[in-house]
């Protein structure tokens, strides 16, 4: 009975998020464009399949994974479990934390490989590059990069370092390889930034950063507890832009050789 | 037929989610060394998840998608720039002002705001400034996706425009006060819903493949970018004005 009420409650706060868009779209059909939509039964019925599998995606989630994350990120950070019974700390000791800094770039990973957003975004990118760009080669380069940006913002909540630095470097960063990058690849990797960080990796990583900066002697939750989605969405830039710059290098290198042969 | 269509679509959930449950199960055993608590209820809310990915995929490709596209067709054709420049606000205003992440995100930066003696601790205070910051995300979000399909309109290469959005992230940064340059980071990155994203894809690759020399890759994508970056030069704008 109590997953009836917990689904019916997830179910009705994704309806509530659909609404904004069917007001919004039933307005414009009917003032703006006054004309039918093609395929409305394929449409709604395809309406209906999003919302109920993200409702269900979301209870499963909150029943089977997020429960157990969410411990493990706090039983991870615990001092106890990191500097063993019975000492007491005042310094965090940033080398003492590997198995967090693992578990961030784990979890990160993970959870951006299982990220609904990313994967239609992957769909499109593939469709519209008429495959040239795989979905699998997308996600992964971008879960690479989220794994990087939560491990090094746990890095920096355990050191307490000042968080806009690191976004300057990693704005710097994107800047000068946007100079280098192949053109048509930058407005995808821009987006890669800001889809990555929803449903899933959001509720985990937010407990990963608030369990850190809680436990860490001398940080304060309130200030050292943000950060993390701002890294989770810095870095797949970083990375999508880096492997399309590899791959484009790899390529000219290839036909410079074969020029080169070709010529003797 | 139709139970393989099924049954391969399964698959591919299955290996979306693999990882997720690989991470959780190592640490817990090898790292922690615990047992699973509630088999039974993991492996159960694990089929939900996996069924329900199924499901929404599926759905991107049926609804979704086409939706997005028809709407950008439609209103690309109809030939009125107002209007189409009214529907991308409006898409990115109200999918973001009810947005439970947002209210969450917002009603605890009020909280810091008001432990750090920022604003009055009073309860309408912290309120106003919760509903305020809420308001500038939900406007900026709006006025991102405006900018974007303006650009994809005009051409305009996006690149220049997002370099032009950090710096002007990097100035906010310094005369910004400290509480609020954490929360307007993360602003830009809880701010896009996953049906929003899917919705705002194919609105600009819809865009981008009807307009006359635009190409879907080059110039549909971007839309999200520019919803992610105003929200937090919008967010430090805020936390300046108010805290002077």
């Amino acid at each position: 009975m109590g997953f009836i009420h917990d689904f019916s409650k997830i179910l009705f706060a994704t309806c509530r998020d659909v609404l904004p868009i069917i007001l919004l779209i039933t307005c414009f059909q009917l003032v703006v464009l006054r004309q039918p939509i093609p395929h409305l039964r394929r449409l709604v019925v395809g309406g209906v399949y999003v919302v109920l599998g993200l409702a269900l995606f979301l209870a499963g989630l909150e029943k089977a994974l997020f429960p157990l994350g969410k411990i493990m990120a706090t039983q991870l950070s615990d001092p106890v479990f990191i500097y063993g019974a019975g000492k007491e700390v005042l310094q965090a000791d940033w080398k003492a934390y590997g198995w967090v800094y693992l578990f961030a770039a784990m979890i990160g990973f993970a959870t951006t490989i299982a990220e609904p957003s990313l994967i239609a975004v992957a769909y499109k990118a593939n469709e519209v590059s008429a495959g040239t760009i795989s979905q699998w080669g997308l996600r992964l380069t971008v879960a690479v990069g989220v794994a990087f940006g939560i491990s090094l913002g746990t890095f920096r909540i355990v050191t307490g370092t000042p968080l806009y630095l690191y976004i300057l470097i990693g704005y710097m960063i994107v800047i000068v390889q946007t100079l280098f990058a192949p053109k048509s690849i930058i407005p995808l990797a821009y987006d890669s930034g800001g889809v990555t960080t929803s449903t899933v990796t959001v509720p985990l990583v937010a407990a990963l950063g608030l369990g850190l900066s809680a436990t860490v002697p001398g940080r304060n939750p309130a200030l050292d507890g943000f950060g993390l989605i701002a890294f989770a969405s810095l870095c797949p830039i970083i990375t999508v832009l880096g492997y399309s710059q590899f791959m484009h290098w790899r390529v000219q290198r290839k036909t410079k050789i074969r020029e080169k042969r070709d010529a003797l | 037929m139709i139970i393989t269509v099924i049954l391969k679509k399964l698959r591919a959930a299955v290996a979306d989610l693999l990882p997720i449950v690989l991470v959780i199960a190592f640490f817990q055993i090898v790292v922690l060394k615990q047992p699973l608590p509630h088999m039974g209820e993991v492996l159960f809310g694990t089929l939900l998840v996996v069924v329900g990915l199924t499901l929404f995929v599926q759905g991107l490709e049926m609804g979704l998608f086409p939706i997005g596209e028809t709407m950008a067709h439609a209103l690309a054709r109809k030939g009125s720039l107002f209007w189409l420049l009214c529907f991308a606000f409006a898409l990115g205003f109200s999918t973001t002002v009810a947005e439970p992440a947002l209210i969450a995100v917002a009603a605890e930066a009020a909280e810091i705001a008001g432990k750090g003696g920022l604003i009055d601790p009073g309860q309408e205070s912290l309120q106003r400034y919760a509903f305020g910051l809420r308001m500038s995300v939900a406007f900026s979000v709006g006025l991102a996706i405006l900018i974007g399909v303006m650009r994809i309109i005009r051409g305009w290469p996006i690149h220049y425009l997002i370099i032009g959005g950090y710096v002007l992230v990097m100035l906010m940064t310094i005369i910004a006060p400290d509480e609020i340059i954490g929360i307007a980071y993360d602003a830009g990155g809880v701010t896009t819903s996953t049906i929003t994203v899917p919705l705002v894809a194919a609105l600009g690759v819809g865009l981008a493949s009807i307009i006359k020399g635009r190409s879907p890759l080059v110039d549909g994508f971007g839309l999200i970018a520019f919803a992610s970056l105003l929200p937090m030069i919008f967010v430090m704008g805020y936390g300046v004005i108010i805290f002077g």
